[in-house]
């Protein structure tokens, strides 16, 4: 017989699990680990374009969406990747719950545990919130944002937008632009690109900008110009006016003239780059509205992958650890 | 550590099996060939080729990864999950006969969770399975429409299927002695 034809290359990835009970932060993972997750998230994808976007992978697992802060995007696309799986979901919002009696979030959560869900996913404004459940809760606990520390979830979509692209994480030159202060993206994102091998650039007005970020393994500057630069990527990053309760900016308008992304600025940069936003935009602060629906925007893809790379963790965590003892 | 098909033996069965397709579906209009993953997957090409060669005509050719429609996911307390790879049917399975091709046929649950996977594609004419190897011991009312080799074998014994694509090399092999099936965690 002569050579067979190869379609496709059958790679064993050096892991083929996690190593933890929960996903907290990008901070914990390993580049395999991260790896892993991106893989799995491209089979994940498929599904979603079948005419039954439906696999009974996680039949009779009960995910609860705990979420103390106003979320569109990432709460549905938790909820469709849980339904795609064929979870059972549940979705508790702050404002309809007992949290406004003036119950702890510790509380809340021991009693979502008593009615034995299988995997908690949470959003709350304060950082070290998923921390703190991860220690009292059996449950598997998913990160879906946590005050300025970390949103996980998100950084693995970007990287899995940026990988569809450009088809590799390492040597690329990112330029992530906007309120470095206050935002998770961002801690997520610098974890992740780091330890994936890019080159990170962040950008944003010094009154916005964290001390010694630099030691993240960064490069910084206040100059857009130098951020973009050649870039392969720009990530920009939401002007968060409800975490501002100084005054971190003269105005607005100020910030879109300085360091707002416009067709001019973007012209530095490769002629492949693509342009990400995490959402919610802020179209004429930190996007023009030309860039933000132009030709190199992928800020739509990023919440298409968004489900796939969901549905990826949720699979990934639902077996949970080996030898781990029950409580 | 007998070996009971080598290059020679695998490639003539495969030949035969095309004609068989060939002879039963009166040519292979409307037909279409979904590999399970991995080896199914290389079997459904060979067997693309194949039939090119008998009849002149381009079979389309898919893949299957039955991962997500096990009937063992998550039956163990805790665990890796196993690993899920894509599924790529870049056709329409609507109206179609699609032939469904593994390497072994063993207790059936393989080709429960293709046929559920494949279903939820859409509605094909007919469904028919091939196998290069059937070693018995169903556990489900599962049955090969094209056999390569019957073989009858102990269930304490295993069978290897060793194929160019991913193992560098033609072969099936029966191996005294495998490890408990349901502790077995196999990515394949």
């Amino acid at each position: 017989m002569s050579a067979p034809v190869i379609t496709h290359v059958d790679e064993t990835p050096a892991v083929t699990s996690l190593r933890r009970k929960d996903l907290l932060g990008i901070a914990d993972l390993a580049p395999d680990e991260i790896s892993l997750i991106l893989d799995t998230a491209e089979a994940m994808k498929e599904i979603g374009s079948r005419p039954i976007k439906k696999v009974p992978a996680l039949r009779g697992k009960t995910v609860v969406n705990l979420f103390f802060e106003p979320s569109t995007r990432t709460r549905t696309s938790f909820e469709i990747a849980e339904k795609r799986l064929s979870a059972d979901t549940l979705n508790i919002a702050s404002a309809s719950s007992s949290v406004v009696k003036g119950e702890t979030l510790a509380d809340t959560a021991l009693n979502l545990e008593a009615m034995q869900p299988d995997m908690i996913v949470l959003r709350h404004p304060s950082s070290g919130a998923c921390h703190l459940l991860s220690r009292i809760c059996r449950s598997a606990i998913i990160n879906a944002g946590d005050g300025m520390h970390e949103h996980p979830t998100q950084a693995l979509l970007d990287a899995f937008t940026i990988r569809e692209r450009k088809k590799r994480l390492a040597g690329l030159k990112v330029a992530i632009i906007g309120d470095l202060l206050h935002s998770r993206v961002l801690r997520s994102n610098i974890h992740l690109l780091t330890k994936m091998g890019a080159d990170v650039w962040v950008c944003g007005p010094p009154t916005l900008f964290p001390t010694d970020i630099t030691r993240c393994g960064v490069r910084a500057t206040s100059a857009i110009e130098e951020a973009v630069a050649d870039a392969d990527v720009i990530m920009l990053l939401r002007i968060q006016l409800e975490r501002m309760e100084g005054a971190f900016l003269p105005s607005l308008r100020e910030y879109f003239n300085v360091c707002g992304m416009t067709e001019a600025r973007l012209r530095r940069a490769k002629p492949d780059v693509i342009i990400m936003h995490p959402g919610p935009m802020n179209r004429g602060v930190e996007i023009a509205s030309e860039v933000a629906d132009g030709p190199y925007s992928v800020i739509l893809d990023q919440v298409a992958n968004g489900v796939a790379v969901r549905m990826g963790v949720l699979y990934l965590l639902a077996g949970g650890v080996e030898h781990e003892t029950a409580v | 550590m007998p070996v009971v098909m080598d290059a020679d033996r695998i490639a003539r069965t495969l030949t035969r099996i095309a004609h068989e397709i060939v002879e039963r579906n009166r040519g292979v209009e409307d037909l279409a060939l979904v590999g399970v993953r991995t080896r199914g997957v290389h079997l459904a090409h060979r067997l693309a080729r194949s039939l090119h060669e008998i009849t002149g005509q381009d079979v389309p050719t898919g893949t299957l990864d039955i991962t997500l429609y096990r009937d063992d996911l998550m039956r163990h307390a805790v665990g890796p999950q196993p690993l899920v790879r894509r599924t790529e049917i870049p056709f329409s399975i609507d109206d179609r006969k699609i032939l469904l091709v593994d390497d072994v046929l063993y207790t059936g649950r393989t080709t429960r969770a293709a046929l559920d996977a494949l279903i939820d594609f859409g509605r094909p004419r007919n469904i028919q399975l091939i196998v290069l190897v059937d070693r018995g011991h169903r556990e489900l009312p599962i049955k090969a429409d094209y056999v390569g080799k019957s073989l009858p074998t102990s269930p304490e014994e295993s069978v290897q299927v060793y194929l160019q694509e991913s193992d560098s090399r033609d072969e099936v092999i029966l191996e005294a002695g495998s490890p408990p099936r349901t502790l077995a965690r196999w990515s394949a």
